[in-house]
């Protein structure tokens, strides 16, 4: 085990849930209402409202999967932060205060407000679904993954955990108690996250990270190895089984299987004159029967390390071991003149048994600090490179469009409320964005990282530092994703039971009606998103919540842009704009690279190599907004300016 | 049907200026955006120059940040002033 639950940790944690769910059942009091459910009556302030747009969007992706991200693979998880808040820009510039004008409660409203179409009532009602669960599904991954340190429960307690709590949140108070939960996360968060990055810079870089002198750093062995007719003569009482060649694996990297002590290990082989030095890695076999063996044992005996450091630091035009106490920009400027190990990662066969091992790559600082580690875009194909550009534009495009963002909208009572809650949420979680890159390389030099699962690296930055940040920091975390999946799950219940129920399908219900269909569809929502957190564990959330603004982006921005800024723009525009946005991002999703990996098939074997979809189906919704609007021209006449 | 706004809102004279300096804005901001992704896929290495003590891609990506909040605050400091001016 790299870590083990804590009675403190689990206390606080308890003593967090328990707190939010009172808070819920306090305000569920406002909730009386439909505008209370899903708007909280258009009542609150532009301030909370602002910090609670930071509470919403600081989901589980920001806080756990860019942080993961940046610990191991650099500056390519802190692009998620650059475009996830320029994204804001979107939604300030152009759709905050029309928004606010046009709705009522849900996104669909302000799209049909000019028409009052049954067809952008489904079709809006069904897009809002889609990427509402779409971005549930790293929310609750996020929280399975939470659970394992902090309680010692696997990853699908975790996820049925989160289900049921928010499921009974968004049950008893919709908006109103959203919106406080989010405020009060929010804050704490921003908090927090500036207390964990003031002890990262405080503690300052080391090449053997040992905590404050308070644990001490896996050291990595290397081994020298002489070829012995058909095996291996290799030192520190490691033997080979069998002969060289049937224990050699791996194509431009080798690596070698040996035994000691009963335990099987994998070692990186680079070839010397007298023969090889071989170089310790970890491993994680997964035998026939589904048992998985950690470094060679259980997971249970502890063989297993958490990895992480800075091969060397070059401080003042010197080599040192360890920096002490450095300043924000002068952190940064050390990271960018040392060298840091980072982790390749290498399939293997072995029979009817596979493995993964997880070796040292020493890389440069300059180049952690640059893009193109995760994403290639070095010596590129035009695909790869699309696949950049492609994820850039979702990440710009997608805020402005998520549903669950856009409802916060008409909590406020105004339309300079709206634009003034946005421009606070700005500056929150551009400040929390910033956060995420010390957060980040904290964790990729601490010596704290679990190479099977990155998500966890913040929290474990945190546990460094001693239990009760790691337990304050992972609660949030956890608060962080109840209160996203919360906001989520409500969007997803007004399309359901106001947008689909009430307006397409003309069921005519009252207030109290309204409310109650909106809390049945909260449950199932509920419920599906517990199965689909179980489904995509492991995977890094901010990769899934990537998907979900692809999807936002395509199905629903340009509807709304050229609802506000095109003047042909038709109902049946707008509708086959939204169904080709869901189909053709959907369709490229399902059928990538990435997904192929999920089904277990060879992502080589994938219809195409884009995992990106946004480049392509962004445009074609587009395009499709203009071709039937032009073919629909006459249904605008006598409309309504 | 349940369309309109969730509160009375009254008539917003200031709200076609408002549009029109959000465009505007939201246009500078794409520039600066699309020229750092422009770099970022087609000359990675340029991103690992050292610009103020660290890489450029750092900068940058600060930068970026930072330029969302300023600008952030200029649009509201002029819409203000078209809703206090417009809206007597």
């Amino acid at each position: 085990m790299i870590y083990n639950p804590s009675p403190f940790a689990i206390v606080l944690f308890v003593a967090f849930v328990l707190f939010v769910l009172g808070l819920s059942f306090y305000l569920a009091r406002r909730a009386s209402s439909a505008e209370g459910y899903y708007a909280a009556g258009g009542t609150i302030h532009w301030a909370v409202n602002g910090i609670a747009f930071a509470g919403d969007y600081l989901s589980a992706a920001s806080f756990l999967g860019i942080c993961g991200m940046i610990a191991t693979a650099g500056y390519d998880g802190f692009l998620y932060s650059i475009g996830y808040l320029a994204g804001w820009i979107v939604a300030l510039f152009l759709v905050a205060e029309p928004m606010k004008r046009l709705g009522k409660y849900t996104f669909t409203d302000a799209l049909d407000s000019k028409f009052n179409s049954k067809g952008i009532q489904l079709a809006a009602a069904v897009s809002t679904l889609v990427v509402s669960i779409f971005y549930l599904i790293p929310q609750m991954v996020g929280a399975g993954v939470l659970v394992t340190p902090l309680l010692g429960l696997p990853h699908w307690v975790g996820v049925t955990i989160v289900g049921i709590v928010v499921t009974l949140i968004v049950a008893t108070a919709g908006m109103s108690s959203t919106t406080y939960v989010q405020f009060f996360k929010g804050g704490l968060l921003l908090v927090c996250s500036t207390i964990l990055v003031v002890c990262v810079l405080n503690r300052g870089l080391e090449t053997s990270p040992s905590h404050g002198g308070t644990s001490e750093y896996h050291k990595f062995q290397n081994l020298t190895a002489t070829v012995s007719g058909n095996g291996l003569a290799v030192s520190d009482g490691y033997t080979l089984e069998g002969n060289l060649a049937d224990n050699t694996y791996g194509d431009k990297i080798k690596f070698v299987k040996l035994q000691k002590d009963g335990l099987t290990s994998f070692w990186k082989m680079t070839q010397t004159a007298a023969g090889f030095e071989l170089e310790e890695t970890l491993s994680v076999i997964k035998k026939a029967d589904g048992t998985k063996l950690y470094n060679g044992a259980p997971k249970e005996e502890g063989k297993f390390f958490p990895i992480g450091h800075a091969k060397e630091i070059i401080m003042n035009g010197e080599s040192v071991t360890k920096t002490g106490s450095v300043g924000p920009w002068e952190y940064l400027g050390l990271v960018e003149k040392s060298t840091m190990i980072l982790w390749g990662k290498q399939f293997i066969s072995l029979g009817d048994d596979t493995a993964y091992v997880y070796y040292q790559k020493p890389t440069p600082g300059k180049r952690v600090l640059r893009p193109g580690l995760k994403f290639k875009i070095d010596n590129a194909s035009f695909t790869q490179k699309l696949n950049f550009v492609s994820l850039m534009l979702a990440l710009f495009c997608g805020t402005a469009s998520l549903p669950h963002i856009l409802i916060r909208y008409y909590t406020v009572p105004s339309q300079s409320a709206a634009r003034k809650s946005t421009i606070v949420a700005i500056a929150a979680i551009g400040f929390f964005y910033i956060l995420t890159l010390f957060m980040g390389v904290g964790a990729m030099t601490n010596g704290v990282i679990n190479i099977t699962d990155n998500n966890m690296s913040a929290p474990l930055v945190a546990l460094s530092f001693g239990v009760g940040l790691f337990a304050l920091i992972s609660s949030l975390a956890f608060a962080t994703v109840l209160g996203t999946v919360s906001g989520l799950i409500v969007a997803a219940a007004g399309a359901v039971a106001h947008d689909l129920m009430d307006n397409f399908l003309g069921m005519g219900m009252d207030d109290t009606k309204k409310v109650m269909a909106g809390k049945i569809a909260s449950v199932v929502v509920g419920v599906i998103a517990i199965y689909l957190g179980i489904v995509f564990e492991g995977m890094n959330v901010s990769f899934l919540v990537g998907w979900a603004f692809a999807v936002a982006a395509s199905a629903n921005l340009p509807a709304i842009l050229m609802l506000l800024f095109w003047k042909g723009t038709t109902a049946k525009g707008i509708a086959g704009s939204i169904w080709v946005g869901i189909i053709g991002s959907l369709g490229i999703i399902m059928t990538s690279p990435s997904m192929y990996s999920r089904y277990g098939l060879d992502p080589a074997t994938a219809m195409h190599s884009l995992d990106n979809p946004g480049i392509i189906s962004i445009p074609l919704a587009i395009i499709a907004l203009v071709i039937i609007s032009k073919m629909t021209a006459s249904d605008n006449e006598g409309l309504a300016e | 049907m349940g369309h309109g706004p969730a509160v009375k809102l009254g008539k917003d004279n200031a709200a076609e200026y408002k549009t029109k300096l959000g465009v505007k804005m939201f246009f500078a901001y794409t520039v600066i955006y699309a020229i750092f992704v422009a770099i970022c896929v087609n000359s990675p290495t340029t991103m690992e120059s050292n610009v103020m003590g660290t890489t450029l891609a750092v900068t940058y990506g600060f930068g970026l940040i930072v330029v969302a909040i300023i600008q952030a605050l200029i649009y509201n400091h002029f819409c203000t002033k078209a809703e206090n001016e417009m809206n007597k």
